[in-house]
């Protein structure tokens, strides 16, 4: 694919991805703090939201499976889950956890349970949406040209 | 802005304090941005420890340690929620102390709670911050760090 029909695609996947609501403005504000001497810092960033979300998801998988659940151990771990997603602007994750930790504070098992799901699920979908970004990402880099943040807000 | 010929020198020295390690990375690179020599720390107590304030409760350690061992810090910047000494604690042991009450200390949090941000504020925290912090809210730590060095 030609340079200018890839960054069209980028841009073009952005928008969705904010008009969807899986990104909200903190996404674009990473890209603010990349530049020539961090050239990879958005990467660098949503990799380690990736690994410390992973390692809160089955923490709480875990914690919910006890016999007797502590209700404070698992409010802690989508308090954490709810700031990183919410410094990286995974808005529906982010939203996720918040319903979560009503049902944490209500010490409602099963409802707890079905939150745990959906969070996997907002992750496992953001995960694979910005892969595939930076997919598109590299083949422009690779086609020789930048991402230019200015005209993602327009 | 450049105050004189030492300003030109040196360069503000901001501790920063977050359990989280997304967060650590993002505030790093934000006070990076501002051209702050940045220490990260990933606890309250590994803070006191680069403070100086393990070892001695009042914080009446000889201040030429402090200096010999490690870099002046002109600010500290901490999570208020963290497991073992929580940012509060942290600032309280700050303010308590004889050597390092004087250096500026904010506050950041997820959590938009009033009377959490009163209770930081009247500890003696210059601002508080909300997370996610933005570049707006580390540009407004300069007035603090220069009234550090009149």
């Amino acid at each position: 694919m030609e340079l200018n029909q890839l960054q069209r695609s980028f841009l073009e996947y952005t928008a969705a991805l904010f008009r969807e609501g899986f990104l909200d403005s903190q996404f674009s504000q990473l890209y603010q703090l990349q530049d020539e001497s961090n050239p990879e810092f958005v990467v660098e960033v949503v990799s380690l939201f990736f690994e410390d979300s992973e390692r809160l998801i089955n923490d709480l998988s875990r914690a919910l499976d006890q016999t007797i659940v502590d209700f404070r151990k698992i409010d802690a771990h989508v308090h954490q889950l709810k700031g990183s997603s919410s410094s990286i602007g995974a808005q529906r994750v982010k939203n996720s956890c918040v319903s979560f930790r009503n049902f944490c504070e209500a010490q409602n098992i099963e409802e707890c349970s079905k939150c745990l799901q959906q969070v996997k699920q907002e992750y496992l979908l953001i995960k694979n949406k910005l892969e595939a970004l930076f997919q598109l990402e590299k083949q422009i880099v690779a086609a020789g040209g930048a991402i230019n943040m200015v005209e993602w807000m327009l | 802005m450049r105050m004189g010929g030492l300003a030109t020198e040196t360069q503000f020295h901001v501790l920063a304090v977050d359990d989280s390690i997304i967060d650590r990375k993002l505030i790093e690179r934000l006070l990076k941005t501002s051209s702050y020599q940045v220490t990260v720390v990933d606890s309250g107590v590994k803070a006191l420890e680069f403070l100086g304030l393990l070892d001695d409760d009042n914080g009446s350690i000889d201040s030429t340690t402090q200096n010999h061992h490690k870099l002046q810090v002109n600010l500290i910047i901490t999570d208020y929620s963290m497991p073992g000494i929580t940012g509060y604690d942290l600032l309280r042991k700050i303010k308590e102390s004889t050597s390092l009450k004087n250096i500026p200390v904010v506050i950041m949090s997820s959590e938009n709670v009033p009377s959490r941000i009163n209770s930081c504020l009247e500890k003696g925290a210059e601002e508080f911050f909300l997370k996610p912090v933005q570049q707006s809210d580390v540009n407004k730590l300069r007035p603090h760090l220069l009234r550090g060095m009149a």
